[in-house]
């Protein structure tokens, strides 16, 4: 047997029992890393993940898969590069080849405006451990010869990049696969088609979930459901600063020669990258109407396709092959919101809007080490519900649709 | 297809010559003017379903006007 067929992944799917520790709702990245932490990390196994489609089939499977830590404040700076650190080792622990790719990621500016924006990028990265570097237009040169410095005929010309060598991309199915067969091995039922329609509630405690298969007792119930988390919020009757919106992505036919980084202009608000197939994978702003609809439209496409084509002039003789939606669970300082909830028994992992997919191992670990310890890690303290209450949001315009 | 709002004075036109509005949704519940005020900072109704909203014709007649969307499918309603 070849080595792939070795490592592929293999899906034992459980059956839904009357009572778990831990009861996980949403088959995304986050609600299994979660379960491949408890199970890993912890020796927790007795956990269902509820999924109501399938694993993957939320934002986890939706999404241009880049890895970062380039962001704005060093509360999220630290916790993104734990979660860099955790895909880099991600391949070797669960012995699944996730496609992890290290390609640097390169964010144009166009404007002064910009241009002292991601210079300060750079030292507050660096000033909490996250090599990002600020580069010429010459440098930015040497890494993507194809980007055109001139863009438009001058009227938006390259000034500089910030640049973080370590950035990636991994390939977003495999890492679903990858957490969720790790999870079931050590006994962690995840189980598809299961669908969660209400919260079984005892006085102030939720005590167990009501699925389309009966009822579950569990002690301690995690909502992990992305965009869709106001319903399960609805169901506990709290109220929470989330909008759902939807983000749209495209990729081309395929480019037949190698384009290395991830480039992205802030200023012209797109960014893309070349798939393992060769293909381009484009990316851009959120849709300005809050929304559940998976609908991808036309005018998304040809909004930013132009600006596209002049940062990237061989994009201009691509086609564009599929393009497709997710729905974003947006918070208003574009941070995530992970921990407990006000009411006992009930966590929260949510606020991942565009950028939740780089958060998948660092979030799960976060949210199992909660679980197992009752105490809350230093890493996500600060990302708590409570900090709108108490005047401690953490704005942070770094990630796309925050603009 | 992109969606299209009925303007009640200048016909129906594409969704991008419309800028959504902030609808203000704290729930009569709420009673405590500081938790109003907290919700009306912070929090959403965020509904999947059919929801009036405010939108502004910026690319038209420039007035604000109503309208019944259903955020499950985008289709407008009323
Ligand atoms: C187009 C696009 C591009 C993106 N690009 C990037 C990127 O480059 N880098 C990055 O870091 N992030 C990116 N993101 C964001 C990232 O994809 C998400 O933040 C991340 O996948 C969220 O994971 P999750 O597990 O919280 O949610 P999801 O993956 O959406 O999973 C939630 C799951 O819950 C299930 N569910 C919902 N309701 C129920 C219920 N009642 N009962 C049971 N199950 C339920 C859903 O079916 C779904 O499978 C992008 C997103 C999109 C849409
Ligand atoms: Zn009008």
């Amino acid at each position: 047997m070849n080595e792939f067929l070795e490592r592929k992944v293999r899906l034992t799917w459980g059956e839904q029992k009357p009572t778990y520790d831990v009861v996980i709702i949403g088959g995304g990245g986050h609600g299994l890393s979660t379960a491949y932490h408890l199970a890993t990390r912890h020796g927790i196994t007795n956990v269902a993940v509820l999924e109501r489609k399938y694993i993957g089939g939320g934002n986890s499977g939706r999404n241009t898969t880049v890895i970062r830590s380039n962001y704005g404040v060093p509360e999220s700076i630290r916790f993104y590069q734990r979660s860099v650190e955790l895909y880099q080792r991600l391949e070797e622990e669960t012995d699944r080849w996730i496609m992890h790719k290290q390609k640097g990621i390169l964010w144009t500016v166009h404007t002064e405006a910009g241009l002292r924006q991601e210079r300060a990028r750079s030292f507050i990265n660096q000033a909490n451990g996250v090599n990002t570097e600020f580069l010429t237009p010459e440098e930015i040169t040497e890494i993507a010869p194809e980007i055109d410095l001139n863009v438009g005929g001058g009227k938006y010309p390259v000034l500089g990049a910030s640049y973080q060598a370590a950035a990636s991309t991994a390939r977003h199915d495999r890492v679903n696969w990858a957490l969720a067969e790790g999870a079931m091995r050590h006994g962690v039922d995840v189980l598809q088609r299961t669908e969660v329609i209400d919260l079984i509630r005892d006085g102030d405690r939720v005590v167990g979930v009501r699925t389309n298969h009966g009822d579950i007792s569990a002690p301690v119930v995690v909502s992990a459901v992305g965009g869709h988390v106001t319903r399960i919020m609805d169901m506990a009757g709290l109220r929470i600063p989330i909008r759902t919106h939807p983000l749209q992505a495209f990729v081309t036919n395929h480019y037949e020669r190698k384009f290395d980084p991830i480039a992205s202009s802030l200023d012209l608000g797109f960014y893309v990258s070349q798939t393992a197939r060769g293909e381009m994978l484009a990316g851009a702003h959120i849709d300005q109407q809050p929304s559940y609809s998976y609908r991808s439209g036309h005018h998304f496409l040809s909004s930013i396709a132009h600006n596209i084509q002049m940062f990237l002039p061989f994009m201009r003789d691509l086609r564009i092959l599929r393009q497709w939606t997710g729905i974003c669970d947006m918070s208003p300082d574009y941070t995530p919101i992970m921990g407990r909830t006000p009411v006992d028994g009930l966590l929260i992992t949510t606020g991942w809007g565009t950028w939740g997919f780089k958060a998948i191992p660092a979030g799960g670990e976060a949210m199992a080490e909660l679980i197992a310890t009752g105490r809350t890690p230093e890493l996500i303290a600060p990302f708590s519900l409570d900090r709108f209450r108490n005047d401690r949001t953490l704005a942070d315009r770094s990630s796309s649709g925050t603009h | 297809m992109s969606i299209r709002i009925t303007c009640e004075h200048c016909g129906t036109r594409p969704l991008e010559e419309y800028v959504y509005g902030e609808v203000l949704d704290v729930p009569a519940t709420i009673a405590d003017p500081a938790e109003r005020n907290l919700d009306r900072a912070f929090n959403h109704t965020n509904p999947e379903g059919p929801v009036p909203e405010a939108w502004f014709h910026l690319y038209g007649c420039r007035r604000w006007i109503t309208i019944v969307r259903d955020t499950a499918t985008d289709r407008i309603v009323d």
